[in-house]
């Protein structure tokens, strides 16, 4: 059985079953959160955007906003029947795409995305078994809810799996 | 006004026909700069969600080079010019004066070349701007990247993403006409500057 790929675009998020592939296209800043759990083989793919809701004048859209993000995310896929506590964690993104001279640290927003990400998977009591972030290059990811593996394409550094 | 989402077709006809005298300007000082005509396209305002926002520009697969500027102050704005890599060649060959095809690879001179590019049409295309709002904006330097179209963007779009849940992208493509050459430039205010643009232009 072929069935396309389920693309989650900027400041979105989806959770879905095996044997279905989620997918999200030039991660910059911006960072990709895959979720898996391993024994009813639900995923999720959030595409995270900024680093923290509270800072923010406009949080109608969850998925935006790493704190709020995650939290949606789990939500979404306990309905699909995962079991929180089982859950495991793989994550790419948080580049740099622009180099200002003398950018302040509201610039490095990658960075701080990246961050609030990890900072927000450690309060759910969620394992991060790979990380692919950093760097001042755009990313391509594929999440299998199958088994759980993370295609991260790229244009100037190739394609891996973790 | 809360969200670009709220803009109706009048402030929409407003704002693009801002946008065709500010990049009318810049097409003029391109040209020059080229020694070649260079024609534009009718502008677009698009307004979209951030997750659809991609469909507007080719896919955010697509290798382009991106130089971008921030305008900070008054009326912050984002300003984006993109050129498909497959052209950016072209470009600097037109920019050097040399014979087309003649650049391979990008170096320090050429990335320079280009940071220039985008520092002229933005300064023209503010010039125009400034003229009719009476406002003075001071752009930042350019930046510059050559990767994925929505990796680019999207570091762009969270200086608005504090703000909304939309993106109001104006866009104008400058066209080269023998060879086809076309760069896309993106105006992206904040919604507190899209608020005094359209209170000038008398749309609000």
């Amino acid at each position: 059985m072929t069935t396309e790929p389920i693309k989650v675009g900027m400041a979105d998020l989806r959770a879905a079953p095996a044997p279905l592939t989620l997918i999200t296209t030039g991660l910059g800043s911006c960072v990709g959160v895959c979720l898996w759990d391993p024994i009813t083989k639900v995923g999720g793919l959030a595409h995270i955007m900024l680093p923290d809701s509270t800072q923010s004048r406009s949080i109608q859209n969850k998925a935006k906003y790493a704190d709020t993000g995650v939290t949606l995310l789990i939500e979404e896929m306990v309905k699909l029947g995962a079991q929180k506590g089982r859950l495991v964690a793989k994550i790419a993104g948080g580049a740099q795409m622009f180099n200002f001279p003398g950018a302040s640290n509201v610039m490095r927003i990658g960075e701080r995305n990246t961050e609030a990400v990890k900072k927000c998977l450690e309060q759910e009591k969620i394992k991060i078994l790979a990380e692919d972030t950093g760097g001042n290059f755009g990313r391509t990811i594929e999440f299998s809810t199958t088994n759980g593996q993370l295609l991260i394409k790229t244009i100037s550094k190739g394609e891996k799996v973790v | 006004m809360k969200d670009f989402s709220e803009l109706n077709a009048i402030q929409l006809d407003a704002l693009k026909e801002i946008s065709n005298i500010g990049a009318g300007n810049a097409a003029t000082s391109l040209s020059l700069m080229l020694g070649r005509k260079i024609d534009m396209s009718v502008p677009k305002a698009n307004i979209a969600p951030f997750n659809q926002i991609m469909n507007y520009l080719g896919g955010a697969e697509s290798e382009v080079a991106g130089g971008y500027m921030r305008v900070d102050g008054e009326s912050p704005m984002g300003i984006l010019f993109l050129i498909p890599k497959d052209q950016v060649y072209f470009f600097i060959d037109l920019i050097f004066g040399q014979p087309l095809g003649t650049t391979q690879d990008l170096n320090e001179m050429h990335f320079s070349a280009l940071k220039e590019i985008v520092n002229i049409l933005a300064g023209s295309y503010l010039n125009a701007l400034s003229a009719f709002t009476q406002q003075v904006y001071s752009p930042s330097v350019p930046a510059l990247a050559i990767d994925m179209a929505g990796a680019i963007l999207g570091e762009v779009l969270q200086q608005i993403g504090e703000f909304s849940d939309y993106a109001l992208v104006i866009e104008n493509v400058f066209i080269e006409q023998e060879r086809h050459i076309s760069g896309h430039f993106f105006l992206l205010p904040e919604p507190k500057t899209l608020e005094l643009l359209l209170r000038t232009l008398g749309v609000l």
